[in-house]
Order: C-alpha cells, then sequence, then structure tokens
C-alpha cells in the first residue's frame, strides 16, 4: 500500500515540484507541538524584570536591571526576576520550571539561566536554577536564600528590598567562584561562531554541486549548446527543454523576528533544580 | 523560471542518481527519520528518570542516620525507608522496560513506596525541634525537596517523549515507515498517578 503511494508520488513528483507533497507534511508535524505549547499562558519576556504583578517602583526595576545586566556581561549568566499574581492553579515548582523553558533562559552550551519567581496571591516564590548552574546555586543555598534573605522581608510587606536582596544574594553566590566564573563568560565570549563541521562542509558541496550543475547546466545550455528549435537546446549530449512560463512575481521575504526589548532567553533549560519557600 | 525537463540520451545513470539524491531529501522531510529520533529522544528522558530516581536513593542513607540521631525510637518508619529504598535500588532492571508493563508498572510501585515512606519520615521530623533546627537535616531535607522536583521534572519530560513517539507509531505517515522500516517498533510504557499519592494529604514543610 505503502509502497505504491511512494511510486504515485514519485512519479507524479518527477514532472511536478517532487517535494511538495512532503513539506506539507513536514510543516503538519512543525505546527502540531507549537500548537500543544501553547497550553499554558505565560508572561512575555518583556525585559530581565518581568513585573506582572506591580511590586517594584519603576526606579527599582531600573536598578535591577542593570545590575543583572551588568552580571550578565560578566559572566553570561541569565538572571530573570518575575512576579506574578498567581499561577492558575499549578504548582509553583510546576509553572517555573515551565516558565524558565518557555524564556529559555541561560546560553544553549550552558544552561545557566537563574529565575526568581514570585506568585503575589499565593504567597508562593522559587528560585529555579538552569542545569548549568546547578553545582554552584545548589538547592541548599536557594532555601536558604528564599528562607534567610527573602522571605523575612516579604513578612514584613517590604517586597523590594525582598527581591533586591534576593538578587544580591544570588550574584553573591554566583560569583563565589571566581575561576569558575571567569570559565564560563570565556567559553561564552563568541558562542555564535563556528560553522558547520566537515561533514555538513561536504553536505554542503554535494548538495550545491549538483542542484547549483543542473541550474548552471540550464541556464548554458542556450549559450554553447545547438539549439534544435525555439525553446529546445542539446548541450554535452542531453536535450534541454524550455517551457516558457512566466514566473508570478510571488515575493515571500524572512520578516525578522527580533524582540523589541533587546533582551531575549539564549535557549538554556532547567531541570527542576532550586527551592521554593512560601511567607 | 525556467521549468526544465531534461531528456538524457546517453547518460541515463546521472537522472538515477538525481532522482535517488531527491527521494533522499523528500524521504526525510516525510518523516523517515521521525521514528528513531522519537526513540532515542524517550530513551533519553527516561535516563534522566533513572539518574533521578538514583539522586533520590544516594540521599537517603544520610538522611536516616541524621533522623536515627534525633528520634531513634521512630523505628518503623525508619525502617520502612531503608526497606524500601533497598527494594527500590536493588530491582535489576531489564533493558526492556520501556515496553513491558509489567515490568515498567513494578519500577513504579517499588519508586512509590519509597516516596510515601520518604514522605512519612519527613512528617514525624516535625515534631523533633532539635531535628527541625539541625543544620544537617535542613540541608538534606532541602535537597531531598530538589530532587523530588528534578523527578516530577524527568517524568513530565519522559511522559511527553513517549507521547510524541506512541503518536508517530500510531498516525499516519509514522505508521507505515514503521510497518515497512521499523517492524520492531512498539509503544512505550508512561506514568500513572498511583493510587498511594492520590490518597495521601500533602505534607508542607514550612
Amino acid at each position: 500500500m505503502i509502497l505504491t503511494d511512494c511510486i504515485k508520488i514519485f512519479r507524479t513528483g518527477l514532472r511536478r515540484p517532487l517535494p511538495a507533497l512532503c513539506f506539507a507534511f513536514l510543516a503538519l508535524t512543525l505546527l502540531v507541538p507549537a500548537a500543544a505549547a501553547l497550553a499554558q499562558e505565560y508572561p512575555d519576556l518583556s525585559g530581565r524584570v518581568v513585573d506582572r504583578a506591580s511590586i517594584l517602583s519603576a526606579e527599582t526595576e531600573a536598578q535591577l536591571t542593570e545590575i543583572l545586566a551588568a552580571h550578565e556581561a560578566q559572566s553570561s549568566d541569565q538572571l530573570v526576576v518575575a512576579t506574578i499574581s498567581d499561577t492558575g492553579g499549578e504548582s509553583i515548582e510546576a509553572y517555573a520550571n515551565g516558565l524558565f523553558r518557555h524564556w529559555g533562559l541561560g546560553q544553549a552550551e550552558e544552561n545557566n539561566g537563574v529565575l526568581l519567581l514570585i506568585a503575589l496571591d499565593d504567597r508562593k516564590m522559587r528560585i529555579e536554577v538552569g542545569y548549568g548552574l546547578e553545582g554552584t546555586l545548589t538547592d541548599v543555598l536557594a532555601k536558604l536564600i528564599i528562607d534567610n534573605t527573602i522571605v523575612p522581608q516579604f513578612r514584613t510587606g517590604s517586597y523590594e528590598e525582598g527581591i533586591r536582596r534576593g538578587v544580591d544574594d544570588i550574584i553573591a553566590v554566583l560569583t563565589g567562584d571566581e575561576a569558575e566564573l571567569r570559565a564560563r563568560a570565556e567559553r561564552n565570549v563568541d558562542s555564535s561562531g563556528g560553522g558547520p563541521d566537515i561533514i555538513g562542509w561536504i553536505f554542503i558541496s554535494v548538495f550545491v554541486s549538483i542542484f547549483g550543475g543542473m541550474f548552471g547546466f540550464a541556464l548554458l545550455a542556450p549559450i554553447f549548446g545547438k539549439k534544435l528549435s525555439p525553446g529546445r537546446y542539446k548541450w554535452l549530449g542531453m536535450e534541454v527543454t524550455y517551457n516558457g512560463g512566466s514566473s508570478g512575481g510571488r515575493s515571500s521575504g524572512w520578516s525578522g523576528g527580533s524582540s523589541s526589548g533587546g533582551f531575549s532567553g539564549g535557549g538554556g533549560s532547567s531541570g527542576g533544580g532550586g527551592a521554593s519557600g512560601g511567607w | 523560471m525556467i521549468a526544465t525537463e531534461t531528456a538524457y540520451t546517453r547518460r541515463p545513470g546521472f537522472g538515477a542518481l538525481i532522482v535517488m539524491i531527491v527521494s533522499l531529501f523528500a524521504l526525510s522531510g516525510c518523516g523517515i527519520n521521525a521514528i528513531p529520533t522519537y526513540e532515542e529522544q524517550a530513551k533519553a528522558a527516561w535516563s534522566q528518570v533513572l539518574n533521578q530516581y538514583q539522586r533520590r536513593a544516594d540521599l537517603i542513607p544520610n538522611l536516616v542516620e541524621t533522623v536515627k540521631g534525633f528520634a531513634a525510637q521512630e523505628r518503623d518508619v525508619l525502617t520502612s525507608v531503608t526497606e524500601a529504598r533497598a527494594k527500590a535500588t536493588s530491582v535489576q532492571i531489564p533493558s526492556d522496560i520501556l515496553t513491558d508493563p509489567t515490568a515498567f508498572q513494578q519500577f513504579q510501585e517499588n519508586q512509590s513506596v519509597l516516596t510515601s515512606a520518604l514522605s512519612r519520615l519527613l512528617a514525624i521530623s516535625e515534631s523533633y525541634p532539635d531535628l527541625k533546627s539541625n543544620q544537617n537535616f535542613l540541608a538534606l531535607q532541602s535537597q531531598l525537596e530538589g530532587t523530588e522536583n528534578r523527578i516530577a521534572v524527568a517524568r513530565r519530560d519522559y511522559i511527553e517523549a513517549v507521547r510524541l513517539y506512541n503518536t508517530e507509531l500510531k498516525t499516519i505517515p509514522g505508521r507505515w515507515w514503521a510497518s515497512f522500516f521499523y517492524p520492531d517498533a512498539a509503544p512505550m510504557q508512561t506514568f500513572t498517578i498511583d493510587a498511594a499519592s492520590r490518597e495521601l494529604p500533602k505534607v508542607d514543610f514550612d
């Protein structure tokens, strides 16, 4: 059954654009996970401080953003503070992990992101730590920062102060190991470099020579070949026929998907490291 | 722009080569590689589950020793934790556990017995103020909480990976590929919410 299907596809495909059908399959498989990922509504990553619960003044937010940006410049760690009103019934752990992965905090190769999440109405908080920083900012240290630094401030109602001190403590822990910090920063100086490996180059050159060759052959045949009749040429023993189909002026450009805030996650992930607490 | 129809009068081999290469790309576009890809992802997610369960098992001896120092009279709870750990770690995990419902069920059962024994252990520690304020115990407790959370994340990732793999096996292009190229591919087992965790009230340690 499948075999005949495939043969049919190939037969028709040889004359028509062959991969069109398969691109349709591919597009479908790409669309399905994208739709599934929309199940939980997460806030946008509008900056290093995402204050959805509105508990920070503009001044504090600017200060924090500066501190966090300076820390990323020094170490490549991405530390983000987020406040929300509630998690919508989910546990703070599951929500924090989902949000962390949704934003992709930390560099992709290092997974060195940290998320300080406050759910104001739930009176819960969590420090979610990316895979790469689990060894530095351990569960125990995260728990200590929550219980000894943030919670006492929150209990007296000074949320701003609690968050600010919490961030200071997290950065103090992350910068504690000077040597490791420098190594991490150096590894990520130019993470965008590094072209395809040798297999990639072979693949590309085969691809280019075959398809470029076909295209070039088609272009050069009228110039060097022997004209058999209008639109038919013979060159190097091969006959080329041109169907003078006019191409519709279909312009499909890539629209740059850059975010406006100038800050985006580096594609890191978290496996649930960190600690939670409540006040 | 230029639709070419090339008649290969002298070298038909060249045409066949192009057809082969083009169909290779087309086939990977159709998802001929999807089944092995998803299978490997699910296996990797399973390794992470095992890894996190192992991490929990490694924490337990220390935790039991610490609790024993303050609450030696809670012999029942301490033994049940030790026994559950021994049972969960001693069982040899068969290599085909992912496609063997009985073995998978057994694994899940053993781990959930250990989970409930551990939560009882943490619950009794509430009544020992000295234990509760012991630094070592606090550290172990937060490590254990962290590990339980990592287990939850790893299980969720595994469930998602298996969902993708099983769906690929059952839906149309994947089903064809499976019947032709991967006849050995079988649906994988996934976690269910066990009876114990549905009954037990969640204990909060604040």
